[in-house]
């Protein structure tokens, strides 16, 4: 799991945070893990406490999903690990799953007699750790606790890892991620050895860095006054400013609302692309029907939104939406809807749209972003092919692969740094759902949205759980991120964002120049956020992030796409560049600014603070440049660079950038020191 | 004496049950998570069962009245009956939940009626059959119903 701690500077500076599981773990550990498990069968569910309580665990049990749901959230750290059975009557197990993976970035376990591969392979890609046959048998229980430390572990390490790229601010924001983080997760035998250890060290950068860049925690109830916002002024129509004297909370600022819009988009994309996008990756894909169904609604967002700006015909939009709003388990397929449709998902084609929507994209360079902060990596070809073929559904992917066109660029900006990498990581899980749920867009049938407005909330770390999308394959990317498949599983059109090949056109993110933000403004297109990226991209550290966010996920996508091969490559160089790059403020700035095009969810883009970033909208981009670029950029050479770890940031940046179709070095830029993920400007 | 008796035939019975394919191991499972703690733990969740399963087996029994046959509620029904059945071990009733839904994939009404009547049956005799084996481990003693003999 570990991803190699590549830098020595990150092991110091993250020592702080660097929690083992041998070290850190109680002595007692596993006694003592907290365990929820639900189950609407009453026999099974007081054979599993039974079990589990032999096995010394500490067993809450709940046989309604919407009472486990609850309990989750009134107590976020009184978990570890959440054990569901799939077929429940009054929620879906996945979409439980998903709701978690958002909310509170739990492990969760899934259950079922059911053993068919499809409904396994959902729960994989909807970010379980694991999943049970029944009957479970004690000793299947008996080593879940793998599961919570592996959890941790991989957050730790993504925090570290965005930690030691910078020090002072970044250290600072590492801790506080990590505080965040571990406030969401941590069990109370987590947080009695990891805090302690920490603590000092934790408390100190917290404070600094807790003046320097406060957090918005998006809350349940701030996601869902955020929705009816949106609702109430209309998708498309939904700007920032306005969405904001609409909720009228104190103490919030558009940059805040702006970020969030963007994740929120992004989940509808996920929503709305996921039925469409079939071909596009893989069968991994295929079941995650579910997840798509987030993509679609955030589709539909988007498309809204780029219906608006002109790039999604209304019908499109519609057709979005309302797929995005039933996103129901179609079986999509298409994991990643957003790659597809570079126009925008296109449900039927998403394979195709992206290749040709890549090249599209290119051109047209902003419209495309779909997905608005997705790091597709496509490159600007990719993305002005995607533009093209738009027309819609996937606005949002599209977004996100004309920027992930450029591929590096976008994900770069994708990659802030902690926050992202907690995303990915966390999105481990399952994330893909998750980025849905955090978008909380009333389109999201799902119920999610609630969920989702948990998982912003949840702050930096656990955001990452939320988004599955980064593609565990942690190979490739230097991140630990251990990131399921989901990210794979997410059929992220990354390639599908077309600003994100915007941006990285740009090239040099180093330039801090609107330029790039350009891109990313592609994808917003409509979005005012990505205006005020391109102000505030000195801030985006999360950009730095959301490449690697987006690198991870490339990584993990395995799946076939051919968009997606070149996301491989980049994500992990994202990733990386992410990471280094928050060295470069300048360039990190820009690469933000794309990342954060990239993730149309993903507010960092606009903001370098894209604190608020929910995981979700992360991984959604990150998966989405991720694949975007894996297959349409050729020419990243930087694939392999990419990969290592031990490319410095710029490098990798650079090298990403290249491959994007010469981004540049916007790898420097990625602005991640200081940019926590809570820190998202809104 | 008569209480070793009494074990002895106690284990015969129990053994019967696995011979002739009332349970499976996954009784077994629920035995070994009988302690001290929980000295009647089997029981109990046999009991809980069968309270839990009347009310699936109702559902049942009423969508099987309606016409046409809705197969999907049934398998719903039916995923979950198996379930439960599953995870205390109830092997022959397993297999009629198993048949149960291959009818309902096919859309077979009369085969999954058949079935049904089947499942009952099978049901209604493992049912008979633990009732009078928990109580004879009662009247045996603790000492029986603690033994796990893993056969």
């Amino acid at each position: 799991m570990n991803q190699s701690n590549c830098k020595g500077s990150m092991s110091t500076a993250s020592s702080s945070t660097n929690w083992k599981a041998n070290d850190v773990v109680p002595d007692q550990f596993p006694a003592g893990l907290r365990v929820l498990v639900v189950d609407d069968d009453p026999t099974c569910l007081v054979i599993l406490e039974k079990m589990l309580r032999t096995c010394l665990y500490e067993v809450t049990k709940c046989n309604r999903a919407e009472v486990a749901l609850s309990m989750l959230r009134e107590n976020k750290n009184g978990f570890d690990i959440v054990i569901s059975d799939v077929h429940m009557p009054d929620m879906d197990g996945f979409k439980l799953l998903e709701h978690i993976g958002l909310e509170m970035d739990l492990p969760v376990i899934m259950m079922s007699a059911d053993d068919g591969k499809q409904v396994v392979m959902k729960g994989v890609t909807h970010g379980a750790c694991d999943y049970l046959i029944k009957p479970v048998r004690i000793e299947a229980l008996k080593n879940i606790w793998q599961h919570v430390v592996r959890k941790k572990k991989n957050e730790w390490k993504d925090l570290e890892q965005s930690g030691s790229v910078e020090e002072g601010d970044r250290q600072q924001k590492l801790s506080e991620d990590v505080d965040y983080s571990s406030s969401a997760n941590e069990g109370n035998w987590k947080n009695s050895k990891k805090r302690k250890d920490e603590e000092e060290e934790t408390e100190d950068r917290d404070d600094t860095s807790t003046l320097k860049k406060p957090r918005v925690v998006w809350s349940v109830e701030l996601h869902q006054q955020f929705v009816a916002a949106v609702n109430q002024l209309g998708i498309d129509k939904a700007v920032p400013k306005k969405i904001l004297e609409l909720m009228n909370v104190p103490g919030l600022t558009r940059e805040n609302v702006a970020s969030h819009l963007q994740k929120y988009r992004l989940y509808l994309r996920r929503l709305s692309g996921v039925s469409q996008h079939q071909g596009m990756n893989n069968s991994f894909m295929s079941p995650q029907d579910a997840t798509f169904g987030a993509m679609s609604s955030l589709n539909g967002l988007d498309l809204q939104t780029l219906s608006v700006t002109g790039q999604l015909p209304a019908q499109s939009l519609a057709t979005l939406q309302a797929a995005g709003l039933g996103r129901s388990t179609t079986k999509s397929g298409i994991p990643m809807p957003l790659v597809d449709q570079r126009n925008l998902f296109s449900f039927e084609n998403p394979k195709l749209r992206f290749g040709e929507g890549q090249q599209q994209q290119m051109s047209s360079n902003k419209p495309m972003n779909l997905l608005h902060g997705i790091p597709t990596t496509m490159e600007p070809k990719q993305l002005a092919s995607l533009h093209q073929s738009a027309q819609s559904i996937g606005s949002m992917n599209m977004q996100v692969n004309t920027h992930g066109g450029q591929g590096s660029s976008l994900l770069m900006q994708m990659a802030q740094p902690q926050s992202r990498g907690q995303i990915l990581n966390e999105s481990t899980s399952s994330h893909v759902p998750r980025l849905p749920s955090s978008i909380g867009q009333p389109i999201m049938t799902n119920g999610i949205a609630g969920g989702v407005i948990g998982r912003n909330g949840i702050g930096d770390n656990s955001r990452g759980t939320g988004y599955n999308q980064v593609p565990p394959s942690s190979s490739m990317l230097s991140f630990p991120m251990n990131h399921t498949t989901e990210l794979a599983g997410n059929s992220f059109p990354l390639g599908s964002t077309p600003g994100i090949s915007n941006v990285t056109s740009k090239g040099s993110f180093q330039e801090e120049g609107n330029s790039e933000m350009k891109g990313s403004a592609g994808f917003v297109q409509s979005y005012d956020i990505f205006n005020d990226l391109h102000q505030h991209q000195h801030q985006h550290k999360s950009h730095d992030w959301e490449l690697q966010n987006v690198g991870l996920h490339f990584d993990a996508s395995q799946n076939a796409n051919p968009i997606q091969g070149n996301l491989d490559v980049s994500p992990s160089v994202l990733v990386h560049q992410g990471y280094s790059s928050s060295q470069r403020s300048g360039q990190n700035r820009n690469a933000s600014a794309v990342g954060r095009a990239m993730f149309s969810g993903v507010e960092c883009v606009e903001q370098g603070n894209m604190q608020n970033f929910s995981p979700h909208l992360n991984n959604l981009l990150v998966d989405n440049s991720v694949r975007v670029k894996a297959e349409t950029i050729p020419d990243t050479n930087c694939q392999t660079t990419l990969f290592t770890e031990h490319f410095g940031q710029d490098d990798l940046m650079s090298a990403l950038l290249k491959q994007q179709g010469g981004i540049g070095t916007a790898e420097t830029d990625f602005d991640l020191d200081g940019y926590s993920m809570d820190n998202i400007p809104v | 004496m008569e209480r070793n008796q009494m074990r002895r035939q106690l284990a015969l019975m129990r053994q019967s049950f696995f011979d002739q394919g009332f349970l499976d191991e996954q009784f077994i499972q629920l035995e070994e998570l009988q302690d001290d703690a929980n000295p009647n733990f089997v029981e109990e969740v046999v009991t809980l069962y069968y309270r839990d399963s009347s009310r699936l087996i109702l559902n049942i029994d009423q969508a099987l009245e309606r016409n046409p046959l809705d197969f999907n509620k049934l398998d719903n029904y039916m995923h979950q009956f198996k379930g439960s059945s599953t995870s205390i071990g109830a092997k022959k009733v397993k297999a009629e939940c198993t048949q149960f839904r291959e009818y309902c994939k096919a859309g077979n009404s009369e085969g999954c009626m058949r079935t049904f009547q089947q499942l009952k049956k099978e049901y209604a005799i493992l049912k008979r059959k633990l009732e009078a084996y928990f109580q004879q481990a009662r009247q045996a003693g603790p000492l029986e119903t603690a033994c796990r003999s893993r056969n």
